[in-house]
This record gives C-alpha cells, structure tokens and sequence, in this order.
C-alpha cells in the first residue's frame, strides 16, 4: 500500500495508540473526582499539559485541550467573536480557508457581523497591503490558514502577526493543523493570540487537538458545563486523547527538521517528474509547504484516476477531503484564478515523514500509465 | 545568524574578597544543573564574568532558564565574530535588526585589543555610519537609546552584546548553607523558600502529612510546589512527617483553644529533629507578622520557645499583596490556591488563642506525653526528592 493522502488523515503511530491504550487503562478515573484515583488523573492531566507547553515553546496555561481542527477553529472563531462582539464587528478571514474557518465565519455573518474575506494571489497567498486596508476602528478578528490544505501555499502569518499585535483590540488566529509539523512557526511573542493543531494529521487519533490560546485572551465558551479545561471547554476531558496527542507532538518534533528536508527531496521529485508529463498542470506553487503537491490533468476526471490507482493501492485524493463529497470545483483553486477546467480537476498528493523515495517512483509511474490509460479511452 | 553565546555578570558576589572564587564555582555548577538538558551547552569562566557557550542551542530557552538562576546580575546574548571589519558590520547589523521595537540605538565600542587597526572611537563612527546607511527608520540617540550594540574586539576574538536583561540577582543556591522549610501548601510559605534561596541558601522540606483528613491530592499540591523551587535551585528534599496522631491527640487532649499553638510547637519540635538528622542549621517559614492568629508577636514567642535554631522568615514585613504578587512571578499562585484541606485547616478551633503564653502552654503540655508520638512521626518520615521536570513522575514517562 502507497498511503500519500497525509492531508486528508495520518496513520496512527503505534506509540501513540499504545499511549493512548495505557492511559485509558492506568488512569480512566475522572480528572475532576476527588478520591486518589481522580487525583491521578488530573495530575497526568496537568503534566500532559506541560507537555505540550514545553514542545511548542508556550506557558502551560495556554494550552486548551480540543477534539480536533474543527471544533479549535469554531472555538477560537465564534469564542472572540462573542465574548468581544461589544468592540466592534468587523471580521477578517481568507477566501482560501479549510470549511471549518470559512462556514464559522458565514455563520457569524448570518449573527451580524460583517466579514471581509480577502483574494489571494495566483499563488493562493493574501497581500500584506490588502490585509492592512482591510483593517478598520471596528476590526476585532482576523483569522488566516497557515499552510493551505489543498495547495501548500504559506500565508506570511508572522508579518500578519506583526501587524495585529499594533492594533491592541485586535485578535489574532492561525489554523495550522496543516502546518504543525510542515512549516515551523513560532508562537510566543508572535503576535498570534490563537492557533489550532489538529491530533490526526501528526500521527496521533481523531477527536483530539488543541487550541493555543495566549496568557488574557478571553473567549466565550461553545461548550458550557462542569467548567474544565478553564471552563473554555466543559466536558469530562479525554485524557487518554490529550496524553496520545502530546506523544504525537513529542514524535513530530523529534523528526521534524529531518522530516521536513525529507519530504521537500520527495516533493522536488514529483514537481520534476510530473512537469514533464504531457496536460499536467501543477498547482502547488513553487514557496509551499514539504508535504503537499497540488496537480490536475484537465479533461479526465479526477474521481476515475484516484479509483484506478486505488486499484494498485496507491491512495491520493481530490481537493480537500472535508469539501471532496461535494462534486463542485474547488474554490481555493478558483480563487487563485484558475479556470473550472483545472479546478475541477485537482488531484491532491499528501506526504508524511515516512513517505519513501521508492513509493514516489512507484505513484509517479502507476499515475502515468494511468493517464496514458484514460487518455486512451477518451480519444 | 544567530547568538552563539549568554554573558553572565556577577551582582553583589563579585564584591567578595577571598570567597569569591567559591561563589562563582557554586554558580558554574547550578548553571550547569539547570541546562543540563541541552548536552552541547558549555558554560566557561573568564575575568569577571561568564560565558554560557550555546553550541547550537535555542538561545531563547536557554536565557529564560538563566532568568532563573540566582547569583546572576544580567545578562546579554552575545555573537562572536573574527576581528574583521566587515563581520563585526554584519553581526551588529543583524543584532540591531534583531531586537524587537528597537527604534533609536548607540554604539559602544570597547577595543582591547590594541593590534586592532581601528581605534575605538572611529569604530564607533564607522559602525553607525554603516548601521544608519544599512536599514530605514532608526535613528542614533547617545543618551537614552532603545538599544545599546557593545561591541568588545578582544585579543582572540570581538563580541556584540544586545541589550542587557535583568537577573534575579541574589547569590547562587548552595553558597550559604541549607535551611528547613515549612511547607504547608499555601501561598505564603513557597514564597518564603523562594527569598531563601535568593540568598544562596538551600532549602528541603517538611509538609506534615494527617490522612486521610488531608488527601493525597494535598500532598501533591506541595510537592508540586516543591518542584517549582527546584526552578531556583538543583533539587529540593521534602520530608513528609505523618501527622495524624499527633493532631488527634492535640485535639482530644488539649484545651481547644491553645490547640494551634501547641500543634505548632509539636511541628517544630520535629523539624528540628529533620535539622539534626539532615545537618540542617536553621528553618525558614513563611510567616507574615499579623496574618492570622499563629503569626502574633505573642504567637512567634511562645511557639519559638521549642527550638533555639534559627528560624528565618523572610515574609516577616511584607503586605500579602506583595506576596502574592512574587508568587505569581515564580508559578506557585495557581497551585497554592487549589482547593485541598491541608493540616492547619483541617482541626481549626473555633477561636484559636491570639495572645498564647509560654506558661499556659506548657502547664497544657505538661498534662500528657507527647514523646512516644513525636518518636514515632519522626521514624514515619517519608522522603521525596524532587529534582525537576526531567526525573518527575517515572509511571507517566512512558506516556509521552
């Protein structure tokens, strides 16, 4: 099997699930219980948090226990939104975000808030200077992807930084389940009050993440109950969950700067190879991320070339795989400019640290064929 | 580029006549403890001051755990170049571009090295001249800048140094002998170990442990606190006197209103007993004179009666504001206010003896044997080491 739909979800690590497996058993108390049993568990608790402070470089109070990307980007999105709608109702977000940051944002449009959804350029990166004029005495909010998911393209989210942290009324939010692990990004001192990570594209489990959430920001909560996680999040926690993530985070960042090396070698590889091959247009620009690589081959359908290299175990995907149930073209690659020829037929390849030189050559090769293959049978 | 190294500067140990040697051998050796985690750091001594050599290394951390090591008066991180004009351009262009919200800058140039073609004055000019010619919106100001680029150019090499940050000052753990602190799991007596430590002393512990009216979750709650000082200093030895017994018999025994007292007085009877085990010469606890009714003049004097050790008390004069605020500082607040009863709440007398005497007290004492109970809480003591993150926690390590 040749796995290379890494964006869309990772392989869990074995460590992790035995993690995850160990904590459930050794410390199922409830953290909020009193006897020793719960002691235990809040303690493992709090030195998971720890944890994940320590590896992204962050106070241990910053650190909000989440079930994933989605439910961090609705937390952090409607949380600032509501708790600081009172300063003024002007939202700034992206027209190439993940659903999850771009339906929370319609959703708030919807609650009256007026939201400016900025254009990116060929490359799929926003202007400084548009971001900037888009900035008015009633902006509360901006929140922008790191690393798109369906092209690569990195947002300069540390000159957004800059910029947001000279309007103090102002709140700023970087999604990057996909970046976390691709593309380093420094978050203390950084201008960003808020930031996503998603436990599933590490290697870790489904149902967990978190959201970095800076020393005075206040949110309103999306959850109301028992008042855990600093009552940000009420819910009896997944401690097992939030122990697997940090051994997924911990892995990460032990390979990263390899990793990351590794996958731009390979990366290099497919842009070559596939640049040469006859009606395919890359995508991905050439400043993205390691670990994505954005093509499509107008005129056949995407769908059909994903199932016949399923049929040699070969596993890509189309645009991103929470908008790819839908048959439309993508709007990421539609707001790049790109014409309905090619956005509507994107395919996506998605690395991972152990992605092989071979298992490219292998997908480089079963893809040609099957292009040839359907070409074929078009003509 | 990046800062290759930190220089450290002594404070007030740099006053010190015949000693001093020993100060700054004990202040090595704690650096060397706390960045013991970073295998490639080196850490070397030259005339005055001291170089913690990064090899590699995030400067950043490192400097944060710097921050935290008493014994330090400031620090800078520094870049080492070559004595060559053109790389001493650079490194002070990069430094100055490096330095957030760095509007107005001085350049100091210290030339000791007199082979040096340079003199210090025209270097000064040449390398602001550069400076100014080389970025856009910053201005010289000599008198009050944002920033001050020193640049010493040395026999073997020059180094830039960015601005100077603060450190906590004090003397290094370790130069002033060990002390005993009670520690009960409040805000006040964690701040007290932490003034302790500032004036080089070392500091163990003593929690006093009554289960199951005080729960395990109470005594974590202090040894957490405890780990927290080992921020301050190399590790911190909690001794856990159960306690139980004790305090019941108090309770039953005693008239209720002397009860406080004489438990204190039962807790510094066996702290003294940990000082004579451990070679401890004095105790320290975090009493504020006036808090609450153990901590009257009257109080202070009646309980002191059982020891004739020493015992500082560092919080003697300060407002509980001011307490907390130095708790907030040094990460205790938040784990001191967790809500778990400890021995002083748990058998609080409704109207507990504010003005106690020493004849009273010991007319009570005199009543019933306490010997027997302290002799066995003593032989019961149960000792944790903390030594920082690292070592925490064995059954959790396999988790992450």
């Amino acid at each position: 099997m040749i796995y290379l739909d890494n964006s869309a979800t990772t392989k869990p690590d074995s460590a992790v699930l035995n993690s995850f497996y160990q904590a459930s058993e050794r410390f199922f108390a409830n953290p909020s219980s009193i006897h020793q049993l719960g002691g235990e568990a809040e303690k493992l608790l709090q030195r998971s948090k720890e944890q994940a402070a320590q590896l992204l470089q962050v106070q241990t109070d910053e650190i909000v226990f989440t079930a994933g990307g989605t439910e961090g980007n609705n937390l952090a999105i409607k949380g600032i939104a509501l708790e600081h709608q009172k300063r003024g109702n002007h939202i700034i977000t992206t027209q190439v975000e993940h659903p999850s940051v771009l339906e929370a944002f319609q959703g708030l449009e919807q609650l009256g808030f007026t939201v400016t959804y900025l254009p990116v350029n060929e490359t799929g990166v926003v202007s400084i200077d548009e971001l900037k004029q888009a900035i008015t005495d009633d902006t509360i909010f901006i929140s922008i992807i790191h690393v798109n998911n369906e092209l690569g393209s990195i947002q300069p989210v540390e000159e957004i930084g800059e910029i947001a942290s000279q309007y103090p009324k102002l709140f700023f939010h970087v999604d990057n389940v996909q970046g976390m692990g691709k593309v380093p990004l420094k978050l203390s001192d950084s201008g960003i009050d808020l930031c996503t990570i998603s436990g599933h594209k590490l290697h870790g489990l489904k149902g967990t993440g978190l959201l970095y959430v800076k020393k005075g920001t206040t949110l309103f909560p999306l959850f109301h109950g028992g008042g855990q996680e600093r009552s940000l999040r009420s819910g009896t926690e997944n401690l097992a969950g939030a122990v697997s993530l940090v051994k997924a985070l911990r892995l990460t960042k032990e390979r990263e700067t390899d990793g990351i090396r590794h996958m731009y070698h390979l990366q290099t590889i497919i842009r070559e190879k596939l640049s040469m091959m006859d009606g395919v247009f890359i995508n991905t620009p050439e400043q993205a991320a390691p670990h994505i690589m954005n093509i499509s081959v107008p005129g056949l359908k995407p769908e059909v070339l994903i199932h016949m290299l399923g049929e040699k175990e070969i596993y890509i995907s189309t645009k991103s795989a929470c908008s790819s149930k839908q048959t439309d073209e993508s709007k990421i690659l539609a707001a790049c400019g790109h014409g309905r020829d090619r956005s509507a037929s994107a395919l996506r390849i998605s690395l991972a640290y152990d992605s092989t030189e071979n298992d490219i050559h292998t997908f480089l090769r079963e893809l040609e064929e099957a292009i040839n293959r359907l070409k074929a049978v078009m003509e | 580029m990046q800062y290759d190294h930190i220089l450290i500067r002594y404070g007030e140990m740099a006053l010190k006549g015949k000693n001093r040697k020993s100060f700054i051998l004990q202040l090595q050796n704690n650096l060397r403890q706390q960045l013991q985690e970073f295998p490639n750091v080196t850490i070397k001594r030259t005339q005055g001051r001291m170089f913690v050599l990064l090899n590699g290394h995030d400067p950043e951390v490192i400097m944060d755990k710097c921050k935290n090591i008493f014994g330090i008066q400031s620090l800078s991180l520094a870049i080492k170049v070559r004595n060559e004009e053109e790389e001493i351009k650079a490194a002070a262009l990069w430094a100055l571009q490096n330095e957030q919200g760095a509007r107005t800058f001085k350049v100091s140039v210290k030339r000791i090295d007199k082979n040096f073609p340079i003199r210090s004055q025209q270097m000064n000019q040449v390398l602001g001249a550069h400076l100014l010619s080389s970025t856009i919106g910053y201005t010289v100001d000599v008198h009050n800048p944002d920033m001050e680029i020193k640049v010493e150019i040395r026999k073997e090499a020059t180094y830039i140094t960015s601005s100077v940050i603060p450190g906590l000052g004090g003397l290094p753990v370790g130069s002033s002998g060990k002390t005993l602190l009670l520690l009960s799991g409040g805000i006040d007596s964690p701040v007290a170990g932490f003034l302790a430590m500032k004036r080089g002393v070392e500091v163990e512990a003593v929690h006093f442990h009554s289960p199951p009216f005080t729960s395990e979750r109470a005594k974590q709650k202090v040894l957490d606190l405890a780990e927290k000082l080992t921020n301050y200093g190399n590790k911190v030895k909690v001794h856990i006197v159960p306690f139980t017994k004790v305090q019941q018999h108090i309770f039953r025994e005693m008239p209720d209103n002397y009860a406080m007292t004489i438990m204190r007085r039962m807790m510094m009877r066996i702290s003294e007993r940990i000082c004579k085990n451990e070679s401890i010469l004095s105790m320290t606890t975090g009493e504020s004179l006036g808090q609450v009714a153990s901590q009257t003049m009257e109080s202070m004097n009646t309980i002191n009666e059982v020891t004739n050790y020493p015992i500082l008390r560092p919080l003697v004069a300060m407002d509980k504001d001011d307490i907390v605020k130095i708790s907030r500082k040094i990460d205790t607040y938040d784990i001191s206010i967790r809500p778990y009863e400890d021995c002083c709440t748990i058998f609080v007398p409704k109207s507990p003896k504010t003005r106690p005497s020493r004849e009273k007290v010991n007319e009570f004492e005199a009543q019933t044997d306490f010997s027997g109970l302290i002799e066995e809480a003593v032989s019961g003591i149960e000792v944790v080491t903390l030594t920082g993150k690292a070592g925490a926690e064995e059954k959790f390590n396999d988790l992450f």
